[in-house]
């Protein structure tokens, strides 16, 4: 007998009797009013930042006042082509090492803990968001659901080979408890949220 | 592995009380930080019933979960081995790197790879693993086990971490500020990724209806390891099962409340298929796993998240520290869990408790953990493997009480002896005096007041 059939068969017998699974619809909704103000208030509280902004030309410009033409940049947003690499796909992902920022567009964000869903089809390489030492992220304004709950909602069917919730920059604590950014990935996280509604001169 | 027990490793830790005091805060603040995170959310409670009856679910039909996740896996592309024990699942890691001629490896945090001594057994196979983790890097450089399954070096202070970065990486001696420090191994570490072709990662939940799993770091360790390399192995205990992705809604709003207090960690990443031209492999262990869901006292320690909240709370941990319970997971949970894998070397853990509660309250799936270091003890009694000591006091207090009369002389003697010569308690022979006075001594018993003012 295989270990499998040996491990299933030991389960099997030993496994208590059935029980159900719980609704988990939780009991109180989140509010629906305006979620952006709770997102970028959790956000920051994990050392994220987050703009407000009207469109791509506005991004375009609060990256250029951060960064350099010597810094390698890399997106997937043809609207950044000006100051980035726009492509699909790199034969070795090992190239991206020296990634100073990525700008990524994200399917919607989270309120209740600042985390921003992104599947690898918008990644370029899956360790892109992982590897650059600076990311950011590209929503919606209104991509905002309030909780986890919510989320799952959202992606319960969905279909993906990778996908991640990112919730501000790489961290770590271990040292004695002192909170530290940019451990391994990301120093830095920034989100821009689209809301065409928005002047420029808007409260972000 | 020390044959010395938890009081004796205990004591050890206490000689330096400064530190003790330090390890102690430390950890209530980490503690204080859940409380914090818990008290935002105001369905807290629910969900923690909630969670506890999707694993209730999830025990009552593991095989079937367990099979329908390895043929939605297989059908993801990904391979699926399953291990009956540490040394099978050591094997299994060990057959995928010889076959890939592959001699170094990341890892990222795996407490199932501690539980089998993964990293022991791979060395001697003449093997190069680095763990990624930056507190388990601290712990693997010092030659020591994580003595804490969220934050591994928590026992150590910033100066002895400066002191191995010092020795291993170079680092200016007496530089000792957490983000340097940081900032070193993000360098080392980086290098590591950037060349090492296998990763083995763990894995936090495994969905069953879609034959994904989650892996969730602060750090961004598992993600550089898995992504850049050519082969991807996550090792995974039986019961890290979910039934389906949307009760990952319920158990990732818990599992970084409770364990730090942050709303989620910085990366909680799916993984349903390998990307093209990468191997993905998952070893489903069982290592005594599946004997412990046949203890109907004991099995619910199997709907355990790690998230080392009852380690925090618990007031024996935290001046105990986590070497002190000599196992891979340690604290409230981990004794409840080791003396399933074996009674007799974890027969003291199960004692290392005041039952006081704090870590069943705590436990974002409702685990009852105090009831069930409660009744271990009575396992362990009944099956011979109390230490000698405790066999012998309970058998002559058994005699005591069952004896009026020696109980009369009893009382009457120890009376005598406090009173009239207290430091034949007063001594280091006495467990009861270490850290204690002894009460003052009543001239009298209940007994003889009672006859004497019963009129």
């Amino acid at each position: 007998m295989s270990s499998r059939d040996k491990i299933l068969a030991t389960i099997k017998n030993n496994q208590p009797d059935q029980r159900d699974l719980p609704a988990i619809t939780p009991p109180a909704a989140g509010s629906l009013s305006d979620l952006s103000r709770q997102f970028i208030e959790v956000l920051e509280g994990i050392g994220g930042r987050a703009y407000i902004v009207s469109g791509w030309q506005r991004i375009a410009t609060i990256l250029k006042e951060q960064y350099t033409n010597t810094h390698r940049i890399v997106s997937t947003c043809p609207e950044l082509s000006g100051l980035a690499e726009v492509s699909q796909h790199y034969e070795d992902p090992h190239t991206l090492e020296n990634v100073e920022l990525a700008v990524l567009e994200a399917h919607f964000a989270v309120a209740e803990n600042g985390a921003c869903w992104i599947t690898e089809e918008k990644m370029i390489e899956r360790v892109l968001p992982f590897i650059a030492q600076n990311l950011a992220l590209v929503l919606r304004r209104k991509d905002i659901v309030p909780n986890m709950y919510e989320a799952y909602e959202r992606i319960a069917g969905a279909e993906y080979g990778f996908g991640a919730f990112i919730a501000g920059p790489s961290k770590t604590a271990d040292i004695e408890q002192s909170l530290v950014l940019g451990a391994h990935g990301p120093k830095s996280m920034t989100v821009f949220l689209l809301d065409e509604e928005m002047s420029d001169a808007g409260y972000y | 592995m020390s044959k010395q027990d938890h009081a004796a490793l205990a004591d050890e830790f206490n000689k330096d009380e400064p530190r003790v005091d330090w390890h102690d805060k430390t950890l209530w603040f980490v503690r204080e930080k859940r409380d914090k995170a818990a008290q935002k959310v105001p369905e807290w409670e629910w969900l923690r019933d909630t969670a506890s009856k999707i694993k209730d679910n999830v025990l009552s039909n593991l095989s079937e979960y367990l099979t329908l996740f390895e043929e939605q896996a297989t059908r993801n592309g990904i391979v699926v081995h399953w291990a009956a024990d540490a040394k099978e699942h050591n094997e299994i890691v060990y057959g995928l790197l010889q076959r890939h001629k592959i001699d170094m490896m990341v890892k990222s945090k795996s407490m199932l790879t501690e539980e089998c001594h993964l990293n022991e057994f791979l060395k001697e196979k003449g093997l190069d693993v680095v763990d990624t983790d930056l507190g388990e890097r601290v712990v693997q450089l010092a030659g020591e086990p994580p003595s804490h399954i969220v934050l591994p070096c928590i026992h150590k202070k910033k100066e002895e971490i400066g002191e191995i970065f010092h020795e291993h990486l170079g680092t200016p001696a007496g530089n000792a500020d957490p983000q340097f420090l940081t900032h070193a191994a993000r360098l080392h570490l980086r290098e590591k990724f950037l060349t090492r072709r296998a990763a083995l990662t763990g894995v936090n939940f495994a969905i069953a209806e879609t034959g994904e799993f989650v892996v969730c770091t602060n750090e961004g360790n598992a993600d550089m390891g898995a992504h850049l390399a050519e082969i991807h192995i996550a090792c995974m205990g039986i019961e890290k099962l979910i039934p389906q992705r949307k009760h990952l809604g319920v158990f990732l709003r818990l599992l970084t409340r409770s364990a730090t207090g942050q709303p989620i960690t910085t990366y909680s990443s799916h993984f349903k298929r390998p990307r093209p031209g990468q191997e993905m492999h998952i070893v489903i262990v069982d290592n005594g796993r599946s004997i412990q869901l046949g203890r109907k006292d004991f099995r619910n320690s199997l709907k355990c998240i790690r998230c080392a909240a009852c380690f925090n709370t618990c007031p024996v941990y935290r001046r105990s520290g986590g070497h002190s319970y000599h196992t891979a997971v340690a604290g409230p949970i981990g004794s409840i869990l080791s003396p399933n894998l074996d009674m007799k070397q974890y027969s003291d853990l199960p004692f290392a408790s005041t039952l006081c509660g704090s870590c069943s309250n705590v436990c974002p799936v409702k685990i009852d953990i105090h009831e069930q270091l409660y009744r271990w003890r009575q396992v362990i009694v009944q099956e011979g493997y109390a230490p000698a000591g405790k066999k012998l006091a309970m058998k002559t207090m058994n005699w005591v009480l069952s004896n009026p009369s020696v109980y009369h002389t009893a009382g009457k003697a120890g009376r005598f002896f406090m009173l009239n010569a207290p430091f034949t308690v007063n001594n280091r022979l006495n467990p009861w005096w270490k850290g204690r006075d002894m009460p003052e001594v009543p001239k009298e018993s209940f007994g003889q007041w009672y006859k004497k003012n019963r009129k």
